[in-house]
């Protein structure tokens, strides 16, 4: 089983990373992009004994304790079977 | 009076920290390792700036969970007091010790420089020997030290006089281009509610020999040594 985990700023959180690469992009010649927000992805592969529950369960609280800094990010788990 | 400065691998202000306690201060210091758990014979402890774990994950992220940091956190719950500088002051915010977080400068530089911070208030066991709205000229040497907090936070930081340094020019005028990073409100360095935690971007501890450049961090820790000496 995998899990994945997203991390991202959360809205209004000033991205300087994002601000940068989408310069750059520009630069490169793409247009029509609004916005670029850099954000972390994880992928976690779980013992197959583990319910989906409590993968989401165990994975969600690492999220929220480890992964992501609540007060300037979001996260979102994704579990796989 | 017995001063402690905490370790962990990638920390790189513990020497400085040491060598201002032990010949600005003239009193007793100790180096403890972050897996050391016994802060009983500590009357202060500082947290010194670097790179703990590489900053990997987020700065500060990972030293939260150093087997010293839950004796921090009852050591702090008792009154004892607390100095975090730089990525201390990270590991104090990411620990919940300090509300806010620091993010990346706004410019995303690493910036390494000498600023001008204004101290908001003497009400601090860290300033009782300086002037409100003094200036004094500290090194910074950060690429994430953007403070930013919600709302109701910097209102409560406001309103409880919390805020105790702010990034401004030489004269003292808190202003947008004397912020370097982006902080919210100019913060450089704010306390806790019960005032004996402080976190601070910029290094009074690089700032105590005229040969540096500035002798100005000299009065924080003499502060300290002033507040321990009245109640240890």
């Amino acid at each position: 089983m995998k899990a994945r985990v997203y991390v991202n700023l959360k809205p209004g959180v000033l991205d300087p990373q994002g601000k940068a690469i989408h310069h750059s992009v520009e630069l490169l010649g793409f247009s029509g992009i609004a916005d670029i927000r850099q954000g972390k992805y994880f992928e976690l592969a779980l013992d197959s004994s583990l319910s989906e529950g409590e993968a989401r369960e165990s994975v969600g609280r690492m999220a929220r304790e480890v992964l992501s800094n609540p007060i300037i990010e979001d996260y979102r788990v994704e579990i796989e079977a | 009076m017995k001063f402690g400065v905490i370790v962990f691998p990638g920390s790189n202000c513990d020497h400085d920290a040491y060598h201002v306690i032990s010949k600005h201060v003239g009193q007793p210091v100790d180096f403890i390792w972050h897996r050391d758990t016994d802060l009983s014979s500590y009357d202060a402890v500082i947290i010194p700036g670097g790179f703990s774990y590489g900053d990997y994950l987020r700065a500060g992220a990972l030293a939260r969970f150093s087997p010293v940091m839950s004796s921090l956190k009852t050591f702090a719950q008792k009154g004892r007091f607390v100095l975090g500088i730089c990525n201390g002051f990270q590991i104090l915010c990411e620990a919940g010790l300090l509300p806010g977080a620091l993010i990346r400068n706004r410019d995303l530089h690493f910036i390494c420089e000498h600023v001008f911070v204004r101290v908001a208030t003497n009400d601090t066991p860290f300033t009782n020997e300086l002037q409100a709205g003094v200036v004094l000229r500290l090194p910074i040497a950060h690429a994430e030290g953007n403070y930013i907090c919600d709302d109701v936070t910097f209102e409560e930081l406001k309103r409880d006089d919390r805020i105790i340094f702010n990034y401004c020019d030489k004269d003292g005028n808190i202003t947008d281009s004397a912020n370097p990073n982006g902080s919210r409100g100019n913060i450089a360095g704010i306390c806790n509610a019960s005032r004996n935690v402080l976190g601070l971007m910029p290094h009074p501890e690089r700032a105590c020999e005229d040969l540096l450049g500035s002798s100005d961090g000299r009065d924080v820790f003499r502060s300290l040594a002033a507040t321990l000496a009245a109640v240890v």
